[in-house]
């Protein structure tokens, strides 16, 4: 940078030599401006990756932890019939004899109670789910697990008991949806009884597709005869792109009372 | 940045490593339980119901 001339190399600094110093000093001041902002500017973008992974982190485990305690509870403090446990002389817990006449029919209770509860044997493993009145997403589905379509059947009924739960993240529901198989049992429990639906049908359509939960799958303008159960959830996983869809029918009714129900007890199917 | 909060904490090492742990997991706890839930209806992967 500097410029010393050859014939007096250890003066004093002539006022070029001065000039061209401070403009180096210049130079080092700029650069350790621009490195420094860069600096922070790497920091904050590291700053906002690992944010972005405890996001994801949030939204694909710590829902689940939450959802599942939530969903616990709400099961355990549901009021209902307790089921009848085995007497001294009877060996093992006590079987519902299954019933086939006329079910009886809750009225749709309001947004966001939870009414009924949901097992499923073929998910071996996960609990007993609550079901609630709404499928929205901020009071229902992300708090409550099952959401109750409002409008169609209730459980028992003659049309269509249609539900939606979450495939993946706010304790996932319907994970494991994709396992069942034709005749799997999907046992719904309300205080005072116990429906005992049989899978007949899945399918996987696109989310506009709402004819899936009409009283008569696929005609909603069909008079409905059949007391049918829809599981509805998102399809793929991590994806809203497609929904998929089971369809089930009543196989038979008990009272809670009178025992509890066959295909919970181990002897599944 | 934190070059310059590290000059400006207090005490020895081993105690400004002590409060950023802690801080680390001030910052996180306040995520979980508060901004992420605010945010994620936002998200458009969360975008899953339709209108009828």
């Amino acid at each position: 940078m500097s410029d010393p001339t050859p014939s007096e190399p250890q003066q004093a600094p002539t006022r070029s030599q001065a000039r061209s110093r401070a403009k180096a000093a210049r130079t080092r001041r700029t650069g350790h401006v621009v490195y420094g902002t860069l600096g922070v500017v790497g920091e904050l973008l590291i700053t906002a990756g690992v944010l972005l992974f405890a996001f994801l982190a949030w939204q694909l485990w710590w829902t689940d932890v939450e959802g599942n305690r939530a969903q616990a509870q709400v099961v355990r403090e549901l009021e209902r019939d307790p089921v009848p446990s085995p007497t001294a002389s009877a060996s093992g817990p006590v079987v519902a004899p299954p019933r086939h006449d006329d079910p009886p029919v809750l009225a749709e209770p309001p947004h966001a109670t939870t009414f009924a509860t949901i097992q499923v044997p073929r998910w071996d493993g996960e609990p007993e789910r609550p079901i609630s009145q709404g499928v929205d997403r901020a009071t229902v589905l992300d708090v409550l697990g099952v959401g109750h379509y409002p409008g169609t059947a209730m459980p028992g009924g003659v049309g269509n008991f249609a539900v939606a739960g979450h495939r993946t993240t706010y304790a996932k529901p319907f994970n494991r949806i994709q396992e069942l198989q034709v005749g799997d049992p999907l046992v719904v429990r309300t205080a005072d009884t116990w429906y005992v639906y049989r899978v007949t049908s899945t399918e996987i359509v696109a989310p506009s597709n709402v004819s899936v939960i009409a009283p008569v799958p696929g005609d909603p303008t069909a008079t409905p005869t059949e007391r049918l159960i829809t599981l509805t959830t998102c399809h793929p996983m991590f994806s809203a792109r497609q929904r998929f869809i089971v369809h089930g029918t009543l196989d038979y009714w008990a009272p809670v009372a009178d025992g509890t129900p066959a295909e919970l007890l181990g002897g599944a199917s | 940045m934190y070059g310059w909060l590290w000059r400006h904490l207090p005490g020895p090492a081993a105690v400004r490593v002590v409060t950023l742990v802690v801080a680390a997991f001030v910052v996180l706890a306040v995520c979980f339980l508060w901004v992420f839930p605010a945010v994620a209806p936002f998200m458009p992967f969360n975008e899953t119901t339709v209108g009828e």
